[in-house]
Order: structure tokens, then C-alpha cells, then sequence
């Protein structure tokens, strides 16, 4: 059975990011710069990646990494979700660089990224689940045409990691294509269209083995950033509703409140097994499969809920545009499109646990 | 050596001096108790060695693999479970070296008498009575919801022994030999057509002051002693993939594609979900306690476990179509053993209406997580300074 704790090693990392974070990522800097042009905190960035060596933890030594497992990486996006810290550690320090360890001829960009100096982006949209049908770009000679949309950090990438249509994947850099931001529901985790017009690519190695296990490494992970942004959701929550007095009583003191909370405490709970379970997954290759959509089908209500539940318990001051709850809830909403939805998990886990649909 | 290569050691000596092939089932059951390998977390002789608890598995896989009997843990959960905790916690030297053997042993058969028909909930207002009589204490009042009392030896019951003081201050926890003429037991019919539980009437029962467990009136805190192990009893279990109450609606599932429509399909893949997510808190809990840092987690098994066991259950009667309008057998029963899972869906549905009552209610155990693990505001108390007597009731 696989370990669901956490080492004190773990505990030691998750202090760590949680200082960096607090140091980098309070509230009003990451709403102030949600609104801006540039909504990417890559100080914070090259202190977690440069800084604390974690762009790498994926990656083996030999191979320019630090050589750890999911299991530390998850504890990171714990505290990331938590901070709903706009840095591209899962795009880039996860996908991308799960999706270059697949490819033989990925060693240049992997080290890069694995170093942290270069952050890349696996140009397939957001909402792409494992083993789903992605969009492809046009390869023609060593040039490649095409637009792809809902790239997911790709406004910061140096590199691009493209599925072209003759099955490959390409690695271009940046400035050889436009990104143009998209408008999106999450502020901290914007996309971008990507357009390609006779972009030069690398060709690193096949596109269809390499997006589906960069999208599993992704999808098991978001569990744990799920995991970190519903406990900011009921920890404020519980702090607030102690605090907030209404009928000269605090309002954490109804019943009807109290049994919310506590419910949410309990898919909380739920929602910490199933995360440390696909971390350890991963990174032991047992059982994988269902334990990554097991995740996945579970986290996704249970993050979306937990903020939802913290926006309506703050009320009306959670309505606000200054209060930090929008930004877990459009997270949270996000973080439930992203690398499949529940639903598409479910169906996913019913193929492999043999309950077949009619 | 380590302790648990010395358990290991331990263990092999018994099987070598008792051979379970050529050993009566009670004799080696006594012998291990003696050998201090029934529950190693238990002081030395009281069938323990003073280790971790978390060792056990270490004797009880020795023992698995040589085929030695076990005694039967289902049979006697509430002695196990409930009665063995508080008595090791408050009960005399006497009391523990009289008690605990046969109970681990299952030669004598334990029950609770705790909930009363005016006291569920809110348990510390029950109102049996004891009344001091020169070296006994005698009872009289009504329990209810009683499993095995049909066939228990002993009972732990709590008893109001001070009407004129606040109910939580009032009470006395004692040890009730269930073999006196003034305790009947009737069957409790319930809606799955069983009689699992029992109604008891105490009617002048004489309990010496000897079988007191704690102080006069210090019964409310003896008895969260076993009500905690009841809520780890009743959440705490450990199980493979598939291995509660999802495990039939599965199998029936994959041996029915008649049965299959897209809507029920939804449903059952949410539900596996969710049980497998509750089972992998369950195994978290369970590393936890073993690495020795317990979590409140504990809190919320059980909260889990009633929920899905009552969706799932009742998705498997739908999922049935013509036969899940059947029910196996309505006749009155006494069954010994609670299985959750056993019998047919029917059965299943009506018996896991009672896991979100039995143990505690599911509202009063979301309280408990609210104050307790949240550090939310109690419920206001309106009968905190007020004398048991004058209680509205």
C-alpha cells in the first residue's frame, strides 16, 4: 500500500515554499499583478526554481535534475494552490518537463528547465484530459503552421513544447511564435493563443506518449494544488466565521454553519488521501492510472465546493473584488476544466476498474 | 533485537508449546493471553507486553500464517472494543486481573448498557438509578439498544446516582453482572425484521460497590473513554479496494449488463469514487496511528462510512429494477453478528439506516468536528447549571 504521509523531509519543503510564498505572494501583490500586464510573479519564480533548486525535483541527476519524486512536488503546489502563487510550476516544472522525460531527444530543453533558467510550456490546451484528442499544428518541412489556444502559462514560456501532425513533437522557442494572452476566468493562471506561422521546431520526440504522460503527471498533481486551495478555503473561513459577530453571537457559532464547515473538513480530509495517493502513484509507477483519476474525479468538486462555500460564508465583503476569495474560486473553477474534468476522470476510471457504461 | 523480532520469537514459542492443530480453541486462546501476545499494547500480565499497538501485526501475521484460531473479534466487539479500554483505564487491579481475560478470550460475552429510551443523543440525561444500600448500589430504570445482551455475561452501564446535582456530575459507571434476577432482556424488532438489539429492564438489580469503575459521580468521564473507542471501532477499520459496501453493488454490476442504464452508470462511478477516497482516509488514519501521530481524522470516518454505505445501498436496490422490489427473509431473527454487508440489498438498505443513529448521530458527530478539530463555538447550554431533576423532559 502506498504511503500517504508525509516524510519530515516533506514537511521541512512545505515550510520552506510557505515562507518563500509569504515573502512573495501576499494577497495584494498577486491581485495587483492579476490586473496588470503582467500577471507571472517570476521573482517568486526564480526564488522557488533558481533558488530552491524545485523546477528539477522531476528530473534525475543525470539528467541536470535534483532527483526527487511527485511526492515533493506535490507538497510544492500544496502551497502554491494555497497562495494561488502565478508562477508556472505546474505547466512548466510538471507538464512540460514530464513531457520532455518521455522524449530522447528532449535533453537540451529538459536540463534547461530542469534548471529553472527556462521555463517551457506544452502547447495543448488546458482542458485536455489524459489521453484525450488535442489539437495539432501543420509540420511542413521543419516548419510549422498552425494556431493553438488555452496554453496555459504560455505568455511566460521560452519554449514551446508542440504536437505537430505528423505526430511529432516539436520544441520552438518563444520568439519564433506570437502568444497573444486570452482573457481568462483564472488571474493567476492565464492562457494564451499560440500562432505558428512557419515557426522552426526541434523535433524532440513522438507527440502522443509524451502528451499523455505529461497530462497524467499534470492531472495527478492538480489534485495536490486542489488540495492546498481548498484548505485556504476552509481555514480563512473558519478564522473569519470565529472572528464575525451577527445577533450578538459569533456567526461560527450556528449550527447550520458549523455543520457546513465541518462537512467541508471531512472532503478535505478525503481530498489529502486521495492527492498523497496519486503523488505516491507516480512516483512508485503502482497503480497509477486509477489512483491519478480517482484524484481527479474527487478533487474537482470538493475544490470548487470549498471555495464556494467560503465565498458565501464571508458573504458580502467575499463578494468583493479586494477580498482574496475570487481568486481560489476561479482557481478552483479552472483547476476543475483542467487536464479533464470529474466527469471525464469517472469515465475514464470506469474503463479501468471495469464498470462499464450500457 | 528489536521488539518486534522478539514479538516474533514470542509468538513461535507459543506455537511451538501449543500447536493450534493439536490445541482445543479456548486452550490457546488462554495461552496466548497468558504469553502477552493478545494485545501487546496491554500491560504485562493483563495479556499484553507493554509495547505500541502498532506491533500487533506483528503476532497477528505469525499467527495467520500458522492457523492458530482467533477469538472472534466480531463477537465480542463491544468487550474488545469498548469494555476492555475503560476497564484497563479505571478499573482496580481486581477488576482487571477478573475481567479481561475471559473477555478477550470470548468466554464472556460483553454489552453496553448506555442508551436509555429518554437519553440518545443527549445520553447524559439518561435516568436509571442506583441507589447505595450498605455495600451494593441498586438499580432500577430501562436501557435500550442493547446488541448481544441476549447473550452477554457483563454489561458496562452508567447510572444516576445524584438527581439533585447537573446530569454530566450525577453519574456512576458500573460494571453489571447480567445474570441477575431483576435484568430482562427483550428482543428490539427493528425495520429490517431482525432483533439485533435488545430492550433491557433493570428492576432492583444489586451490584456490589466492588464492580464501580471510578469515582461516585465521575461516571460521564469513564464513559467517553468508551465512547471514543466506539467511534474508532465503528470508523476505523482497514480495507482492500472494493472492500465495504461497494464491493457487491460492483460484482452486481459486472455480472448484470441487463441491469445497466447510463443514469445509474453516473451514480455508481461517483459512488466508487467516493468509497475508494473514504477507504484511502481510512488506510491514511491507520499509517498515521502506526508512525504514532494520530489525526482527528478518526473524527470523520465514521461520518463518511454512514453516508455511502446508505447512498450506496440504496443505489444497489434501485440498480436491481424487478428484484430489488424483494426482500430475502422479514423473519424475526437473533442474530449474533452485525454484518453491514451481509444478507441481500434489501437488507443492506433498511440495516445502514441505522449507521448515521448507532454511535452517535451524524448531526451530533458534525457538532463534535465543529468544536473539537475546527475550534468552532459549543451549542449554547441551557441545562449546564441545572440540577438532573429539574430538567425539562
Amino acid at each position: 500500500m502506498s504511503d500517504l504521509l508525509y516524510s519530515e523531509e516533506e514537511e521541512a519543503l512545505r515550510a520552506a515554499v510557505r515562507d518563500l510564498l509569504t515573502d512573495h505572494c501576499d494577497t495584494t501583490s498577486v491581485l495587483a499583478r492579476a490586473e496588470s500586464d503582467a500577471p507571472h510573479d517570476l521573482a517568486a519564480w526564480k526564488a522557488l526554481a533558481d533558488g530552491m533548486g524545485l523546477a528539477g525535483l522531476l528530473v534525475p541527476e543525470a539528467r541536470g535534475g535534483q532527483g526527487a519524486t511527485h511526492r515533493e512536488a506535490a507538497v510544492v503546489l500544496e502551497e502554491l494552490g494555497r497562495a494561488v502563487a502565478p508562477v508556472p510550476y505546474l505547466t512548466s516544472a510538471v507538464v512540460a518537463t514530464e513531457a520532455l522525460l518521455n522524449c530522447a531527444d528532449g535533453e537540451g530543453p529538459l536540463a534547461d528547465l530542469a534548471s529553472g533558467r527556462v521555463i517551457g510550456a506544452l502547447a495543448v490546451g488546458l482542458h485536455t484530459a489524459p489521453g484525450a484528442a488535442y489539437a495539432t499544428v501543420r509540420a511542413d518541412g521543419g516548419a510549422l503552421h498552425g494556431e493553438l489556444t488555452g496554453i496555459a502559462d504560455a505568455a511566460v514560456a521560452d519554449v514551446l513544447l508542440v504536437p505537430a501532425d505528423d505526430g511529432g513533437l516539436y520544441a520552438v522557442t518563444a520568439d519564433e511564435v506570437t502568444v497573444t494572452p486570452q482573457t481568462s476566468l483564472d488571474l493567476t493562471r492565464p492562457l494564451a493563443r499560440v500562432t505558428l506561422d512557419a515557426a522552426p521546431g526541434r523535433r524532440v520526440g513522438d507527440a502522443e506518449p509524451a502528451v499523455r504522460r505529461a497530462l497524467r503527471a499534470g492531472a495527478g498533481l492538480l489534485a495536490s494544488e486542489q488540495l492546498g486551495v481548498a484548505e485556504w478555503a476552509l481555514t480563512e473561513t473558519v478564522r473569519y466565521l470565529k472572528d464575525r459577530k451577527q445577533f450578538n453571537r459569533p456567526v461560527g457559532g450556528f449550527q447550520a454553519i458549523k455543520h457546513r464547515l465541518a462537512q467541508l473538513w471531512l472532503e478535505v480530509v478525503n481530498l489529502r488521501a486521495a492527492a498523497r495517493a496519486a503523488a505516491d502513484a507516480l512516483a512508485t509507477g503502482e497503480d497509477t492510472d486509477v489512483s491519478v483519476t480517482v484524484a481527479q474525479a474527487y478533487a474537482a468538486p470538493v475544490a470548487v465546493r470549498a471555495a464556494e462555500e467560503a465565498l458565501q460564508l464571508h458573504a458580502g465583503i467575499g463578494m468583493t473584488w479586494e477580498h482574496p476569495v475570487h481568486l481560489r474560486l476561479k482557481r478552483a473553477k479552472a483547476d476543475s476544466i483542467a487536464y479533464g474534468t470529474a466527469g471525464a476522470h469517472r469515465e475514464a476510471l470506469a474503463e479501468l476498474v471495469d464498470l462499464r457504461a450500457p | 533485537m528489536t521488539d518486534a523480532d522478539e514479538l516474533r520469537r514470542r509468538t513461535r514459542e507459543l506455537l511451538a508449546a501449543h500447536p493450534p492443530a493439536d490445541t482445543e480453541r479456548l486452550d490457546f486462546l488462554r495461552a496466548r493471553f497468558d504469553a502477552g501476545l493478545a494485545w501487546v499494547h496491554f500491560p504485562e500480565g493483563l495479556g499484553g507486553l507493554g509495547l505500541p499497538r502498532s506491533l500487533q501485526v506483528v503476532v497477528d501475521a505469525e499467527l495467520t500464517a500458522a492457523g492458530a484460531p482467533d477469538n472472534d473479534p466480531r463477537r465480542i466487539g463491544i468487550g474488545l472494543g469498548m469494555a476492555a479500554p475503560t476497564i484497563l483505564q479505571y478499573g482496580t487491579e481486581e477488576q482487571k486481573a477478573r475481567f479481561l481475560r475471559p473477555l478477550w478470550t470470548g468466554e464472556e460475552v460483553w454489552c453496553q448498557l448506555f442508551s436509555e429510551p429518554g437519553a440518545g443523543s443527549d445520553l447524559a440525561a439518561l435516568g436509571t438509578r442506583a441507589v447505595r444500600e450498605g455495600d451494593d448500589w441498586v438499580v432500577n430504570g430501562q436501557k435500550v439498544w442493547t446488541s448481544s445482551a441476549h447473550v452477554a455475561r457483563w454489561a458496562i452501564l452508567i447510572a444516576r446516582t445524584d438527581p439533585d446535582v447537573p446530569k454530566h456530575r450525577g453519574i456512576t459507571y458500573f460494571v453489571c453482572d447480567m445474570t441477575d434476577p431483576g435484568v430482562e432482556v427483550r428482543p428490539l424488532r427493528q425495520i429490517t425484521g431482525e432483533a439485533e438489539f435488545n430492550e433491557v429492564f433493570l428492576t432492583d438489580v444489586r451490584i456490589p460497590d466492588s464492580r464501580r469503575l471510578g469515582e461516585v459521580g465521575d461516571g460521564w468521564r469513564v464513559a467517553q473513554t468508551t465512547l471514543n473507542n466506539e467511534r474508532v471501532a465503528i470508523g476505523g477499520r482497514r480495507l482492500p479496494r472494493e472492500g465495504g459496501m461497494i464491493g457487491p453493488v460492483a460484482g452486481t454490476w459486472r455480472e448484470r449488463p441487463d441491469l445497466r442504464t447510463h443514469d445509474l452508470h453516473q451514480r455508481l462511478m461517483k459512488l466508487w469514487v467516493e468509497a475508494e477516497v473514504a477507504r484511502l482516509t481510512g488506510e491514511r488514519l491507520s499509517q498515521q496511528l502506526v508512525a504514532g501521530q494520530p489525526g482527528p481524522e478518526g473524527a470523520g470516518m465514521k461520518l463518511a462510512f454512514a453516508r455511502l454505505n446508505q447512498e450506496i445501498s440504496g443505489l444497489e436496490v434501485e440498480l436491481r429494477g424487478e428484484e430489488g422490489l424483494l426482500y430475502d427473509d422479514w423473519t424475526m431473527r437473533r442474530p449474533e453478528l452485525v454484518d453491514f454487508t451481509g444478507r441481500d440489498a434489501g437488507y443492506r438498505y433498511l440495516r445502514s439506516k441505522g449507521n448515521s443513529i448507532e454511535g452517535g448521530t451524524s448531526e451530533v458527530l458534525l457538532n463534535i468536528v465543529a468544536e473539537r478539530v475546527l475550534g468552532l463555538p459549543a451549542e449554547p447550554r441551557t441545562d449546564k447549571d441545572v440540577a438532573w431533576k429539574d430538567l425539562a423532559r
